[in-house]
């Protein structure tokens, strides 16, 4: 127990992470309303081209970049699979998550992991985040507001900004509206697929942040560091929703949500693993956690169905 | 204002679904028409309207409105020119978004959008005058989610909406069949009112012989994927339901089984 105390802020931090690319879930699931499975890959995308990039002594910020860049390219990619070419969404995604194992293994060198060398503190101290960093506040080594919760918290609520902006644009609005009915979108005059393309190379380039801020985290990119992402970022999603739906109506509040529903699954699981649980079965646990609260609204309508409404012009 | 030049759709080609939806349709609308469409089920009519709207291209012929070719555009394209309100209320609108927004959305139909706000504080203050004007109590439930609304609401949301950005031409079908025949009494009046204001030249499919009598001032019926009846002005006013009814079958050779399918 005392172990999982001492892991809170480290577990807290990693949440906050994954909760960036929760957030970039979001937006493909809920928003565009496609269940987007490129992400599996391009998380790794992100992390490995931001590792490859600032270990051959590129900027940080401008690894990061390039890490969101490539990110939207995957998306791009599953964009064009699903529009131009037709293939329904769910198999442009496994396609492209497939493509990226490759491309991250050679983005790599070849190699299943690259690490960011932190012995050297000159490089260590370059970083956004580090689970060093953690204990280094701890100890009071390093100021508090190098605290990967700061630094991760910073970054969640910028993304909250600059999403609540954008999707309150003519631009964004054209996109929650393919989502909502394509249908009515091409009615008023949207080209759904190119909302559908841009929202997936957003959502992409944010699942890749998210990546390239684990790998700080970590400090280094590993070929698996994505598989199971979606899952995950569905997880969040749900769990942000089943838990503040009835209080957050506001859209910058659902994306915290989000964020906060990361959090909560992230430390659940460390909960488990502190109980002694065996870290292979971690994928079922998932797994399972997520079907069954996918499960819970088709349930629901079956078993409890709502009083019928009437098509007067008057009642609502 | 609208040229349909002997359009052609076959759907599901060389298999056993074959379906020849349309077969060599032209129609000539001018600025300010508003031409009823009846014919039985599966005459075409929806499909002479998807053609219009773009929802796929034509196998032949070409469809012009307001003196552009719009033969190959896409649909997204076309909607510049087009409002549509559809059969099934749940097609107009988007659900998860607010009724500000929707509006907000059509106001915009046919032009860029950008990085500027969806919707602007003097938008929202005219839409409230707007859904006054409806009478439908939807003024003081502008953030209200569409898909809370009823199906006529909906599709007096949907009507407004079509005639926000002032389109070339209405496409209306079948948009009261959903409703109970008090509701479709209202949104039918709707519907002529807007049409009327706006000057809109619109195409009304129904299945509603009196209606089609009653509602603009030409009348075309479908059959078999053919425009087969079309009568206008005077002669339109004039028109009664058992006229039409003989005139039918007299074009189609159909028995009178067929009349009454056609009145279904
Ligand atoms: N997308 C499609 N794919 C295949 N067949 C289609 C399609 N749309 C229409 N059809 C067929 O084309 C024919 C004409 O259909 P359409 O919907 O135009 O009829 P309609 O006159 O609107 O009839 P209703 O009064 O029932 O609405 C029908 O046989 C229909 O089954
Ligand atoms: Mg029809």
């Amino acid at each position: 127990m005392l172990n999982l105390i001492n892991a809170l802020p480290g577990a807290v931090s990693q949440g906050l992470i994954w909760g960036i690319m929760a957030i970039g879930v979001y937006i493909t699931y809920k928003l565009l309303d496609i269940a987007d499975l490129s992400v599996d890959g391009s998380f790794c995308t992100g992390a490995a081209a931001f590792v490859v990039l600032f270990t051959n002594g590129v900027n940080l910020w401008l690894a990061m970049l390039a890490a969101v860049l490539v990110g939207m390219i995957a998306g791009l990619a599953t964009g064009l699979l699903h529009t131009f070419c037709g293939i329904p969404a769910i198999l442009s995604g496994i396609l492209t998550q497939l493509g990226l194992y490759s491309i991250n293994l050679a983005i790599m060198g070849m190699k299943s992991t690259v690490a960011v060398n932190i012995t050297d503190t000159a490089t260590l101290d370059k970083l956004l985040v580090s689970l060093r960093f953690v204990q280094d506040v701890a100890k009071g080594e390093r100021p508090l507001y190098r605290h990967p919760i700061f630094v991760v918290g910073i970054f969640t609520a910028a993304l909250i900004a600059v999403l609540y902006w954008f999707f309150g644009t003519e631009l964004g609005c054209s996109l929650r509206a393919t989502g909502s009915n394509p249908n009515m979108a091409r009615a008023q005059g949207i080209n759904t697929d190119f909302t559908k393309v841009l929202g997936l190379m957003l959502s992409n380039g944010i699942v890749a942040l998210s990546g390239a801020l684990l790998a700080q985290f970590n400090s280094a990119s590993e070929i698996n560091m994505g598989r199971g992402a979606i899952v995950i970022g569905l997880a969040a999603v749900i769990i942000g929703e089943v838990l503040f739906s009835k209080l957050f109506r506001n859209f910058a509040l659902n994306l915290l949500a989000v964020s906060i529903g990361a959090i909560i699954y992230y430390v659940v699981i460390q909960a488990v693993l502190a109980m002694g649980m065996n870290p292979n079965y971690l994928k079922l646990l998932s797994a399972t956690v997520v079907a069954v609260f996918l499960s819970v609204p088709y349930w629901k309508e079956k078993y409890m169905p709502v009083k019928v409404k009437t098509g007067g012009l008057q009642d609502a | 204002m609208l040229e349909i030049k002997e359009i052609w759709k076959t759907f599901n080609p060389g298999t056993v679904n074959e379906k020849q939806a349309l077969r060599g349709v032209s129609l000539t609308l001018k600025d300010g028409d508003f031409v009823t469409v009846i014919g039985g089920n599966g005459a075409g009519k929806s499909t002479m309207l998807n053609a219009v709207a773009g929802t796929w291209t034509v196998d032949a012929g070409s469809i012009s409105i307001g003196g552009t070719d719009v033969t190959h555009l896409p649909e997204f394209k076309r909607a510049k020119f087009i409002g549509r309100v559809f059969q099934d209320p749940m097609l107009g609108t988007a659900p998860s978004m607010q009724i500000v927004e929707n509006l907000a959305l059509a106001s915009r139909r046919g032009q860029r959008r950008g990085l500027g706000w969806g919707v602007t504080k003097e938008e929202k203050a005219s839409y409230q005058k707007m859904l006054r004007n409806l009478d439908l109590g939807l003024e003081n439930r502008l953030t209200s989610k569409v898909g809370l609304l009823s199906g006529g609401q909906r599709q007096a949301l949907t009507l407004l909406m079509a005639s926000l950005q002032k389109p070339k031409l209405l496409l209306l079908d079948e948009h009261t069949a959903a409703l109970d025949p008090k509701t479709a009494a209202k949104v039918l009046e709707l519907s002529d009112r807007i049409v009327e204001e706006n000057h809109l030249t619109t195409m009304m499919v129904t299945h509603n012989m009196k209606d089609a009598i009653v509602h603009g001032n030409r009348l075309i019926m479908l059959y078999n994927g053919r425009i087969v009846i079309d009568v206008s002005g005077e002669e339109k006013k004039r028109l009664t339901v058992p006229q039409l009814l003989e005139l039918f079958s007299k074009v189609s050779g159909s028995d009178e089984a067929d009349d009454k399918l056609l009145l279904s």
